[in-house]
């Protein structure tokens, strides 16, 4: 009761945080979308474009106005959600974005848990037997996690599972074409196909999910597995740790309820730098698998130079993990009492 | 310094004691110096030392497999793979040097002003990191390249910008937990300006912990750039460079021609493997505590 | 009821094995409370984790018997150990803040310990955990339940500590440190309420401690430590009286106490003649209505509220209190590294606050005042050797080069008593002391006029202290000086200060003639700092004390303990 004003007011003020960098996010977005190389007019009145239709295009789009002005009119545009036309799909940006998240979400997500449901449990076992072998394969895996380019790990794996063992289908997006595409419901095939109770489409889609997911989870493992270890082993050597083992408590109680716990906090903050490296990564992994993603939509847009695509997907990705990073935050000041207080 | 020259040898002594200890009681690091002299080496020598031009077509001579003439194999034009993975050392590792360079100056002095005098500059500072920080960074990476322009000068810009912040926070934590510090209030009596107080007491202590962070920070530019072209961003074919040339090999990797994707694929692996061993290695050696 | 013999305890590290404990025997009988008393490195924490089998990572004991009431404690199952710590042997810990888990409230912590030992089931765990909290005297038990160690002050974060060792009934507490860190009416009130829950329980108890003059005061028996052995045993009188071994008599003479000279600190064949002081009454600093305001979350914080003093030429004045007086900020504007939010600071006539702390580096005065640091160790720049530390001033101020430089810096080392060839050692090379000596010679080096000890001793061993107080007291009258000595002891200050101020809250309670006051205080705060300090049993050969300080700080002692 007496902690509840602080602890409000530090969840608030989070959350408040949030906004200044939102703004900042909009503003950088729109500097990279202003600043093409050439003229954006050029390029958005496409390739067959002469003098007249360019200029056209260039008060269409307000490119003749002053920068405060574009960029009032840019913020404007978000604020309906619209973040312009797409040159090769023809289509609304943010609509092309919206029907492909589903994809990403449901790859990087897989991958995540993957990552954490393995790495925590071995960081954690690393830590209370140093110098076993459990160490060993930790460090290993670490060391090697992050030196592994995505792209890398995900053709080798197609390599050996698809072309040498022939176990995993061939790695051609989300669904083989013998399946039919699962009725629309959250856009995540293996939640939609298990609502419809069509366990076939289920696997099809599970199999060619697990390469991929893989792929990422071995990239996002390390930083979570290197950092589960560290701060296990700081708690482990901490005072109140040594009180709780010299107050007869068993081992059980010791590691769990006083060790991981506090070793959580830290882990959860990494979680956020986790997130960058696995939206980013996922890029990649997309293109290696032809998932049908944001990230592999913003590479074709690349290819063809359709830039308000490729600046739709950078933004959409910058609000998508500054949302992301407030759960986060949020989640921490849940399960650490102190937030909100002056520490001393 | 140099008229108190003998006060450098017990340290020097020292330290080559620690160095000699840690690198004896994890050979690995040791493994790590030797695998970055070799990367340096490649870098220097390699372009004068490989058998064939790395640009060399031979149409007649496409997609051979390894053999005792074309150690790597050839690709779908005839190229030598061997050559073109060496010699594309020397660019990635151009691009990876230099981003960090760069990050590593502009963020060391926005990360002093900031954590010394504090105030506005610093939450100035901080307020531009979050936003930065706020991207995903390869994607920021992505979008800043697409902005900019495909060249190489470009992907150093952006991968500069995104390990910025790293710098910039590192040396602000280590410069504001000695601003306070008995030895910098010290310097102070003995009538040191707060310029100087900064360049010769604090960032110096400043330095180890930066030049692990430089370390690892240089496989991971060599991801990013390698990541970037790979998308196409960046280096432009027929460059030899190792992410365009996953990216080539990426295609014949299901009709089984593993070789133009996997050797240079290894070779990116083994570069920034060392980085990140070295990184350990280093960290090893600044403070054997923080061993993770 | 505990009996130790020939216990060795060994510690794997990078430079090989150490042994930290080398056989050391001894007995505890039930009801009575020992304590192992040493230096840092001297095994004593070590001994008692072994007994507990909670050594750190490395630790194993090599050999030697712990036998507690007939169970055999070094080869006794893990299950079975576990049984016996909280239940059987309990430990308190120093630092009790970082003792306890930051993020599990209090009253769990207690209930752990509780349903562990199958003395609480989850019905009435909530209940006897706060009966315990009340056993510990803490007043408002049932809202404190719910609190977070980081809610609560150092003392009672201890008596949560002390409320979890004893929730179950052991029959043998050991304290490591208890009181290391709290503040020294906290540390007394946290000591009176230990000692008197052993004794009503009729438990026994292992003390351990760097401070003599605490174990001799709670102690029955007394074991002196030093490098893993066992140098001396015997009751509190005997080893104050006449210690007999040279390291236990050493130990006994550097623990400041009434009656004790600077000089008395120093082992016998040590001690010269106490120098002459020639303290005038022309003022070299006088402070006038000093305050310092900082902006906190919650409001303005008033560290410093309207403060005036003199310091006279040649004169010592000790500024005492208890930790977030305000005298570390004081001695922060004094130097000059601070600017106060109102007030003057006149040094010899001129008001130096006028000069703002950010451009007195290049100040003319800059010379004249200069300060010693708590702790020596953060004070040396790591990577700067002792030469190069001496040199900075004189480099930047009195822009002395080559052999000129070389010439003084080995003047003021042999000043301050540092061997040449430590000249060239880095920090971590060198030990506490010669750090200390260090952050004196650079102090001193350009013949300063008013020199601000903040703390200097406070981070090191009695022995070392004794060594660093006399040197500070020779340098005194070899050079002039004046000090102003920043201390939280008030037997230290009363050692080398002419005049004493006592601060609380930011504010001046008393000040005055120090033996004056120490002998005869008037405020009830000061009254209870020296209630407060340790009385070891008095020590022969001591410069005459002077009857009333002597008697008066006991009569305080006995007036305090009623009280609480």
């Amino acid at each position: 009761m007496l902690a509840a004003s602080p602890r409000l007011r530090a969840i608030l003020l989070r959350v408040a945080q949030a906004i200044p960098v939102v703004m900042g996010v909009v503003v950088i977005s729109f500097v990279l979308t202003r600043a093409l190389p050439g003229d954006p007019a050029v390029y958005f009145a496409g390739v067959a474009a002469d003098e007249a239709s360019i200029e056209q295009t260039r008060v269409a789009m307000g490119l003749d106005k002053p920068l405060p002005v574009q960029f009032a009119h840019y913020v404007a545009d978000l604020l309906q959600g619209d973040l312009g036309q797409s040159l090769s799909s023809g289509r609304p940006v943010a609509t092309d974005l919206a029907n492909r998240l589903p994809a990403s979400l449901e790859l990087t997500l897989t991958a995540l848990i993957i990552a954490v449901v393995i790495a925590v449990p071995l960081g954690v076992l690393a830590a209370t037997r140093p110098g076993t072998w459990v160490d060993h394969l930790c460090r290993i895996v670490v060391t090697a996690g992050v030196s592994l380019p995505t792209f890398f790990t995900g053709i080798l794996l197609i390599y050996i599972f698809y072309y040498i063992l022939g176990i995993a289908p061939s790695p051609l997006g989300r669904l083989d074409f013998i399946y039919l595409d699962p009725d629309h419901v959250t856009g995540f095939y293996l939640i939609d196909a298990a609502l419809m109770g069509d366990w076939e489409t289920w696997w099809g889609a599970a199999k060619q999910l697990i390469l991929p997911a893989a792929t990422l989870a071995l990239f996002t493992l390390a930083p979570i597995a290197r950092m589960t270890r560290a701060a296990m082993l700081t708690a482990l050597s901490s005072d109140f740790v040594r009180t709780a083992r010299a107050a007869g408590l068993s081992n059980r109680t010791v590691l769990y309820g006083y060790a991981f716990r506090n070793a959580l906090l830290p882990v959860v903050t990494t979680l956020g730098m986790v997130f960058s490296f696995a939206l980013g990564a996922n890029v990649l992994v997309e293109k290696v698998f032809a998932w049908p993603g944001i990230g592999s939509y913003a590479v074709e847009a690349l290819v063809v130079s359709d830039y308000a695509a490729v600046q739709g997907f950078v933004l959409a990705m910058a609000l998508l993990f500054v949302a992301l990073n407030l759960v986060i935050d949020l989640l921490y000041t849940a399960i650490d009492p102190r937030i909100g207080f002056d520490a001393k | 310094m140099s008229d108190i020259t003998p006060a450098d040898l017990p340290r020097q002594k020292g330290t080559l004691d620690h160095i000699l200890y840690v690198l004896r009681a994890n050979p690995v690091t040791l493994i790590a110096f030797g695998m970055f002299a070799f990367l340096i080496l490649s870098a220097l020598f390699g372009p004068a030392l490989v058998p064939y031009d790395p640009l060399a077509t031979n149409a007649g001579n496409a997609l051979q497999p390894p053999s005792w003439a074309h150690w790597f194999g050839t690709d779908q034009i005839g190229r030598d793979v061997f050559s073109r993975v060496i010699v594309a050392t020397r660019l990635d590792l151009t691009i990876s040097v230099a981003a960090v360079a760069i990050s590593f100056v502009v963020g060391s002095v926005l990360g002093c002003i900031a954590g010394y005098w504090g105030g506005w500059p610093d939450i100035i500072l901080n307020r531009f990191l979050d936003t930065i920080m706020a991207f995903p960074l390869f994607v920021l990476a992505m979008g800043i390249v697409a902005a900019l322009g495909n060249s190489v000068e470009n992907i150093i810009y952006a991968t500069a910008i995104i390990n910025m912040p790293f710098y910039a926070r590192l040396v602000r934590a280590e410069v504001n937990i000695r601003r306070d510090a008995g030895f910098v209030r010290a310097a102070k009596l003995a009538g040191s300006s707060d310029m100087r107080v900064l360049a010769t007491q604090i960032f110096p202590n400043a330095l180890p912990p930066m030049m692990v962070q430089v370390s690892l920070n240089l496989g991971w530019a060599i991801l990013n750039a390698a990541g970037l072209s790979f998308i196409g961003l960046g280096v432009s074919p027929p460059t030899a460079e190792w992410g365009i040339m996953v990216a080539e090999g990426a295609n014949f990797i299901v009709s089984g021609e593993w070789w133009l994707a996997v050797f240079p694929g290894l070779w990116l692996m083994f570069a920034v493997f060392t980085f990140n061993l070295l990184g350990d290695g280093l960290r090893d050696i600044v403070d054997p505590r923080k061993r993770t | 009821m505990l009996s130790v013999k020939d216990l060795s305890v060994m510690f794997q590290t990078r430079r090989g094995a150490v042994d930290a404990v080398r056989g050391v025997s001894f007995d505890v009988a039930k009801g009575e409370i020992l304590g192992i008393v040493g230096e840092s490195g001297s095994g004593k924490s070590v001994t008692s984790y072994a007994l507990m089998r909670i050594l750190d990572a490395g630790g194993m004991i090599k050999a030697g018997e712990a036998t507690y009431s007939g169970v055999d404690l070094r080869r006794a199952a893990e299950r079975d150990m576990r049984d016996i710590r909280g239940r059987e042997i309990s430990m308190i810990f120093q630092n009790p803040r970082a003792a306890l888990n930051p993020i599990r409230k209090v009253g769990h912590q207690i209930e752990d310990v509780l349903r562990q030992h199958a003395q609480a089931t989850r019905y009435d765990a909530r209940g006897k955990a706060i009966a315990a909290m009340e056993a510990v005297r803490i007043n408002d038990a049932q809202a404190r339940f719910d609190a977070y160690p980081f809610e609560l002050s150092g003392g009672m974060c201890q008596r949560i500590v002390c409320a979890i060792a004893l929730a179950c009934d052991p029959k043998l507490l050991i304290a490591d440190e208890p009181t290391t860190g709290l503040d020294i009416t906290t540390q007394k009130a946290v000591m009176d309420l230990v000692s008197g829950l052993i004794r009503e329980r009729d438990m026994s108890s292992i003390l351990i401690t760097h401070d003599l003059g605490l174990a001799a005061q709670y102690c029955d028996r007394l074991l002196v430590m030093k490098d893993g052995l066992i140098v001396e045993q015997g009751d509190p009188a005997q080893i104050f009286g006449q210690p007999a071994h040279p390291y236990s008599r050493k130990l006994v003479d550097a623990t400041p106490r009434a009656g004790a000279s600077v000089r008395d600190l120093l082992p016998a064949e040590a001690r010269s003649a106490e120098p002459r002081m020639l303290a005038t009454d022309q003022p070299l600093v006088e402070v006038r209505n000093l305050t310092k305001t900082y902006a906190g979350k919650s409001g303005p914080v008033h560290a410093v509220r309207g403060i005036s003093f003199t310091i006279n030429r040649g004169q010592c004045v000790g500024l005492v209190g208890e930790s977030g007086c305000g005298k570390s900020t004081i001695s922060e504007m004094l130097v000059r590294l601070l600017d106060p939010t109102s007030g003057q600071i006149k040094f010899d006539g001129d008001d130096i606050a006028k000069t703002p702390a950010r451009r007195f580096a290049r100040d003319s005065r800059r010379a004249d005042i200069q300060m010693v640091f708590q702790d020596a160790t953060d004070s040396l720049n790591p990577r700067h050797t002792a030469r190069q530390t001496i040199a900075e001033p004189l480099r930047r101020l009195a822009r002395m080069r080559g052999n000129a430089l070389t010439t003084r810096i080995e003047e003021l080392a042999g000043l301050v008593g540092l061997p040449l060839s430590l000249l060239d050692r880095f920090p971590h090379q060198l030990s506490g002391g010669q750090k200390a000596r260090v952050g004196i010679a650079r102090a001193v080096a350009l013949d300063p006029k008013f020199l601000i000890l903040d703390e200097p001793t406070a981070a090191l061993d009695v022995s070392i202290q004794a060594v660093v107080l006399n040197l500070l007291v020779d340098l005194r009258a070899k050079l002039g000086l004046s000090y102003l000595f920043v201390s939280h002891d008030l037997h230290v200050v009363r050692l080398l200060c002419d005049h004493v101020i006592v601060m609380k809250d930011g504010q001046i309670v008393e000040e005055g003639p120090a033996r004056d006051v120490m002998a005869d205080p008037k405020d009830p705060y000061t009254k209870s700092l020296i209630a407060a300090a340790p009385t070891p049993p008095e020590r022969a050969g001591d410069t005459a004390p002077t009857q009333l300080e002597t008697k008066n700080a006991q009569h305080l002692a006995v007036h305090d303990t009623r009280a609480s």
